[in-house]
């Protein structure tokens, strides 16, 4: 080891173990490396670290009091102690406190099974409370299209508050009273429908426990698959494919694509399609827009639209700006739309029978289906959205035993898709594959040049410049609302030298979304979740025959037969839509 | 701005011009009419009686009476205040209306208002203030000024050597760590409550290097019944202005806060005018005193957070957040107000910075214990007849405090407890009384000094409700941060309101005894790691009486109500039969003209019998 690495390094013993760590490093972390696990509830790592539930306490010979170990570091020589009678016997105290203001019906809460309060209390074998008393009464708020808040499921951890504070930028909740009395809570007490979230749903995979969940709507799916007069089709979006596993126990990041698809037959969808075709259009229509204003210099930079909790974001934060918002639809809308329209032509069904079914990584996009811009002819271009988790339920619910499932693929002949549209599910994916087309386009040529690596990558914001037809183009891969905001300061001060710039409002990109199978403060802070879901959604691209969207048959053969060519009058029509200002706060 | 020259020339001719405020003998035909405009004597009326006085003199064409508005004398229980130099006659409990008499009988006619003249405890009357035996045993060193200078008169504070101390440190060139040592080798320690040297705090955040440092006072004081620090602000804001100058001269600051209450308004506005007249006299801002050191103070409105007084939350508060506390350390000497360092002391700690460099930092360690030097300022109140505010050296014992300064307690009553450091201390109970009262003796038997709050209890006070009253203080004031805190005092808090409705059992002290040690030691700032203190200190001396409402279900003092006992003493009871027929369920037994008995299973403890007895038989 370098001696300059060896300064840096301090030695500590952690219940008689001794480790090495780096200078800067938590008690918390240090135990980890010992091979000690110290329980947490309000810790979340590089989000929350506040301290705030003292169940990570511990002692530190010669120091007066607990130290908290999730925030506090470890030092050269410290002696920790994480489970002595006095550490333990405090534990179990909170531990006890936290519980006897809680809702304690796990038998009909979402997150049984996958709730860290509940981990908790197994491990400590609580089996009675001892300091029962008056329990904080909150109502819920459901008003929301994508949010239930059930605050009597509470413990205060504010990992939520810091998700959509410190991660998001956004702010629509904090802490409010004091004391018992506290609770987290909007402007005014207000309901998330009626302030500035953005129904990111970041929180939602952020809470320890039950008080956050998506809004279910599983239920008007099974009474449409026993209803014989609706033609019940599904599309399924790329990031579910890669986190749909881990619900059913798999590793993260598995591509579960081939089962999936059986479950969804065997759950009695008519037809099962994949939102990736969607994609490849939403890619075709996407990149022509950009060629257009590229060469016109008009409205530039432009900015994609496929992430609703984002277009929420700039409606409610940027009006100003809107104009640079690419008018394309999200891939799935755009889908619904081509599946009530074309589809239904050519399949002789009446687009009145047909029930679409998205299922998405993501909360916001039960917030965009039912935007009024979303329609064709009356009809909703997709009638319901369901996210990852909902989908496991319905697997599960159906007795299926999806680790056991044969692999299948989609219906045709919708469900053909490219490499390009697979990696839409992650941060910097609809760039390149935008770029794909683009260059293609630009230059006429087939070009061999696929991977566009600059933009791939777990950082916020991802600036990049290629060079196309001899054409330097600019281009940035935004994820994360509070990265969004800095680009969009720059777009407003006239500083922004792009001319392209792809933002989705979660951390990572839709793989990470709010309706993704939920993972723990442990598992979060010892894997990297993200890049396990980016890395197998990569392996389906450079696994894929085709991987340019312009290169897709059935894409070909829309446009050949019913679209004309991208940005027709009716692509116009079916598959792009407008933006309006929005309040961030109604009374 | 005024030229150094100025000020020197303003100090010379003011302290010629206030002597009769000091000197009894003063050989002027002048008269000042010192009037307490305290927040105190304010609430009743003083404001109405200096209208009045300067009224009645310019109706009267007296020009030879200047009538004085001052900080605290003190002995707020006998407000009104008005005191006049330099004869020093003190006139107590004076109301509007009486400014006419005293003006036409004192002023005019040269005779004393006998009946406005203040009276001592023993009911003997005081013809000056420095002969009560409030007064006897105190030192007012912190509270010099308090009720000698009109504080929203910089002058006046120029005049009773006011920024010399700082014109010393920036003219005659003391180093910063010069004033450090002055500060150290003083023994003064903080008087916020935790007694953490003020040398060595001031020393740990010069050594932080930083582009920016701050100093912050902290007026955010919080303690039920406790007012040492508004009295300091209100009577001498100039004080604690130029400690904080000073100190941020000694760590390389240059810029200050104040964290004052918003319900302090008379403090603020006191604070903000001295601000001002200090910028405008060069005392604040660039190139102070014609030297080169920069510093100026911001005020801070506080909401009225109990937390906010806690030094973390206090920062958190400043910065615009929510008032909760950070987990330390580091502590605010490192990574303070936006992360910088940042030095915050109370301001009776602040109080006595100035002097120290004057006189000395032998002065200063001269009086007080060896580990606590200086003098204390307790704000006394409760079962006591001298409410009021008194400074003490330290070492002083409770029972010259409560006995000698306070006068005793009223109806000759017997001693119970104190209760020192509000809600984060504990009771003193009779056995302690003659403990000598500094930092670590009062540690020793678990209480804590705190900032200065002494409630003295008699004996008709239950301790278990007094648990209970400092805990619906603590679960009010949580700020909701940490568990413990949060949820751990409400919890507590209703095991003392199950032992005071008789629903509780001998388990539940177990409990609330494990409850409070595990907050204690769990929980992030001092208010939660001190909220179980009441609990813990009453349950250690009074242990009794908390298995009495536990087991017996009797509370001794009845103030418990729901365990009160009403009985009829049979000695004094004449068999008159008058409670019998007042008693609205028929819970007294006993025939005509014999001794009545109180059936205690039907009695609801209405006390309608307690009154309707004429020979005081039932209590």
């Amino acid at each position: 080891m370098p001696k300059k690495m060896e300064n840096d390094l301090i030695t500590l013993t952690i219940d008689g173990t001794k480790v090495k760590v780096k200078k800067g490093t938590t008690i918390l972390e240090a135990a980890k490396q010992a091979g000690v696990d110290i329980p947490t509830l309000c810790f979340l790592k590089e989000i929350n670290e506040v301290g705030d539930c003292r169940m990570c306490i511990v002692e530190v010979e010669g120091r007066r009091g607990f130290a908290t170990s999730c925030i506090q570091m470890a030092e050269e020589g410290m002696i920790v102690h994480t489970h002595t009678p006095n550490v333990l016997e405090a534990r179990r105290v909170i531990l006890d406190l936290i519980i006897s203001n809680h809702a304690k019906d796990c038998l009909t809460c979402t997150r049984s099974g996958n709730c860290e309060l509940q981990a908790l209390a197994t491990k400590f074998n609580v089996q009675q409370i001892e300091y029962e008393g008056e329990r904080a009464e909150h109502k819920i708020d459901d008003l929301s299209p994508s949010i239930v808040r059930d605050f009597n499921k509470c413990i205060l951890c504010r990992r939520c508050v810091a998700a959509c504070k410190k991660v998001q930028g956004i702010g629509a909740i904090d802490c409010i009273n004091r004391g018992f009395e506290s609770c987290i809570s909007t402007v005014g007490d207000r309901s998330l429908n009626d302030v500035n979230c953005t129904f990111c749903g970041q929180c939602i995979e952020a809470c320890p426990t039950g008080a956050l969940h998506e809004k279910e709507s599983i239920d008007d799916v099974w009474i449409k698959l026993k209803d014989p007069e609706t033609v019940v089709i599904v599309q399924t979006a790329p990031a579910v494919r890669v986190a749909l596993g881990e619900e059913f126990g798999m590793p993260i990041g598995t591509n579960v694509t081939g089962k999936m698809v059986t479950a969804l037959k065997r759950l009695g969808f008519d037809k099962v399609f994949d939102t990736n075709t969607g994609a490849d259009f939403t890619i075709m229509e996407e990149a022509n827009e950009f060629i257009k204003r590229f060469t016109k210099e008009n409205h530039l930079p432009m900015i994609t639209s496929c992430s609703p909790g984002w277009v929420k974001y700039i409606e409610m934060n940027y009006p100003e700006l809107l104009p640079h918002l690419s008018s394309c639809k999200s891939p799935h809308q755009m889908f619904g739309a081509l599946i009530k329209t074309y589809y239904a032509e050519k399949e002789g069904i009446d687009p009145k029978n047909i029930y679409m079914v998205s299922v998405m990584p993501c909360i916001a996009k039960k917030f965009e289906r039912q935007r009024p811009e979303m329609t064709n002819e009356g009809m909703d271009d997709v009638d319901n959205v369901i996210t990852t988790r909902e989908l496991s339920r319905m697997i599960k619910q159906a007795n299926i035993e999806f680790t056991k499932l044969e692999e299948s693929t989609f219906d045709d002949p919708m469900g053909e898709a490219t490499g390009a549209a697979a990696i839409f599910g992650t941060t910097g994916g609809v760039m390149e594959a935008a770029l794909r087309t683009a260059q293609d386009t630009l230059t006429g040529q087939e070009l061999d040049k696929i991977n566009f690596e600059q933009v791939r990558g777990g950082e916020g914001i991802k600036k990049a410049i290629v060079t196309i037809a001899g054409k330097e183009i600019k281009v940035v891969a935004v994820s994360g609302l509070s990265h969004a905001k800095t680009i969009l300061e720059e777009i407003k001060q006239g500083t922004a030298d792009y001319q392209f710039v792809e933002i989705m409002a979660c951390p990572g990109g839709c793989i990470m979304g709010g309706g993704q199978p939920i993972k723990s403060s442990k598992i979060r802070s010892e894997v990297d979740v993200r890049k396990l879901r980016a890395d197998s959604l990569y392996s389906i691209d450079e696994k894929s025959t085709i991987r340019k969207s312009h290169e897709n048959p059935i894409v070909k053969k829309i446009y050949l037969e019913y679209l004309g060519k991208p940005g027709s009058e009716l692509a116009e029509k079916l598959l792009h839509t407008e933006y309006k200002a929005r309040e961030k706060y109604s009374l | 701005m005024k030229t150094l020259e100025e000020i020197h020339q303003i100090r010379t001719q003011k302290r010629k011009e206030l002597e009769l405020r000091t000197n009894a003998k003063a050989d002027t035909r002048e008269k000042h009419i010192l009037v307490c405009h305290g927040t105190g004597c304010t609430s009743s009326k003083s404001p109405q009686i200096i209208e009045n006085f300067r009224a009645i003199l310019a109706e009267k064409g007296i020009t030879h009476v200047r009538v004085i508005q001052t900080g605290c004398f003190g002995l707020c229980a006998k407000g009104p205040i008005v005191i006049i130099r330099p004869e020093d006659t003190f006139y107590s409990n004076v109301k509007p209306e009486d400014c006419e008499e005293i003006i036409q009988t004192h002023i005019l006619e040269g005779n004393r208002v006998e009946r406005l003249l203040c009276k001592d405890v023993d009911g003997s009357k005081v013809n000056r203030l420095d002969e009560l035996a409030f007064y006897q045993k105190q030192e007012r060193r912190a509270l010099k000024n308090c009720g000698l200078i009109d504080p929203e008169n910089i002058d006046e504070y120029i005049a009773f050597d006011g920024y010399l101390a700082l014109e010393r440190i920036l003219r005659e060139g003391i180093s910063p760590e010069e004033v450090i040592d002055i500060i150290k080798k003083s023994g003064l320690r903080g008087r916020g409550g935790a007694g953490f040297p003020t040398g060595k705090k001031w020393e740990l955040t010069k050594i932080n290097e930083a582009d920016q440092k701050y100093v912050v006072c902290n007026a955010d004081e919080g303690d039920p019944g406790a007012f040492m620090d508004r009295s300091i602000l209100e009577g001498d804001p100039h004080a604690v202005l130029e400690a904080m100058i000073i100190a941020g001269y000694a760590i390389g600051a240059t810029k200050g806060f104040i964290y004052v209450r918003a319900e302090y308004p008379i403090a603020v506005h006191r604070f903000q005018i001295a601000i001002n007249q200090a910028r405008e006299y060069g005392i604040l801002g660039k190139e102070i005193l014609e030297s080169h050191f920069d510093f100026d103070v911001e005020i801070r409105l506080g909401a009225g957070a109990f937390v906010c007084g806690e030094e973390t939350a206090l920062l958190e508060s400043i910065e615009g957040k929510r008032g909760q506390p950070r987990v330390k350390p580091p502590y605010p000497a490192e990574k303070g107000l936006w992360g910088k360092p940042t030095l915050i002391n109370n301001v009776e700690t602040l109080a006595n910075i100035a002097q120290i460099i004057l006189k000395g930092p032998e002065w200063f360690s001269s009086i007080g214990t060896e580990g606590s030097k200086g003098t204390k300022v307790f704000a006394l109140g409760g079962n006591v007849n001298n409410i009021g505010l008194v400074e003490v050296p330290m070492g002083t014992t409770l029972r010259e405090i409560v006995y000698d300064i306070g006068g005793g307690i009223p109806g000759g009553r017997d001693f119970k407890a104190a209760q020192t450091g509000g809600p984060s201390g504990g009771c003193i109970p009779k056995e302690h009384l003659d403990i000598p009262i500094d930092y670590e003796s009062i540690k020793t038997i678990g209480s804590m000094m705190g900032s200065g709050g002494l409630i003295v209890m008699d004996d008709t006070k239950c301790m278990v409700s007094l648990a209970k009253f400092y805990l619906e203080f603590t679960v009010s004031e949580s700020c909701g941060k940490c568990t413990p805190c949060r949820i751990g005092t409400k919890r507590m808090l209703e095991l003392l309101e199950k032992l005071c409705s008789g629903e509780g059992t001998e388990l539940d002290l177990y409990k609330l005894e494990k409850l409070a040690i595990n907050i204690q030691k769990s929980s992030i700032c001092g208010l939660g790691q001190s909220a179980p203190n009441p609990v813990i200190s009453t349950m250690k001396y009074f242990r009794e009486e908390f298995r009495e409402h536990a087991i017996a279900k009797e509370c001794k003092t009845a103030e418990c109500k729901a365990l009160a006992k009403i009985t009829i003493d049979p000695e004094k009871c004449k068999g008159c039969g008058l409670c019998q027929k007042g008693c609205p369920v028929q819970a007294i037994d006993g025939e005509a003209r014999e001794k009545r008995v109180i059936n205690q299973d039907k009695c609801i403890k209405c006390g309608t019998c307690l009154v309707s007895c004429p020979f005081h038989a039932i209590s």
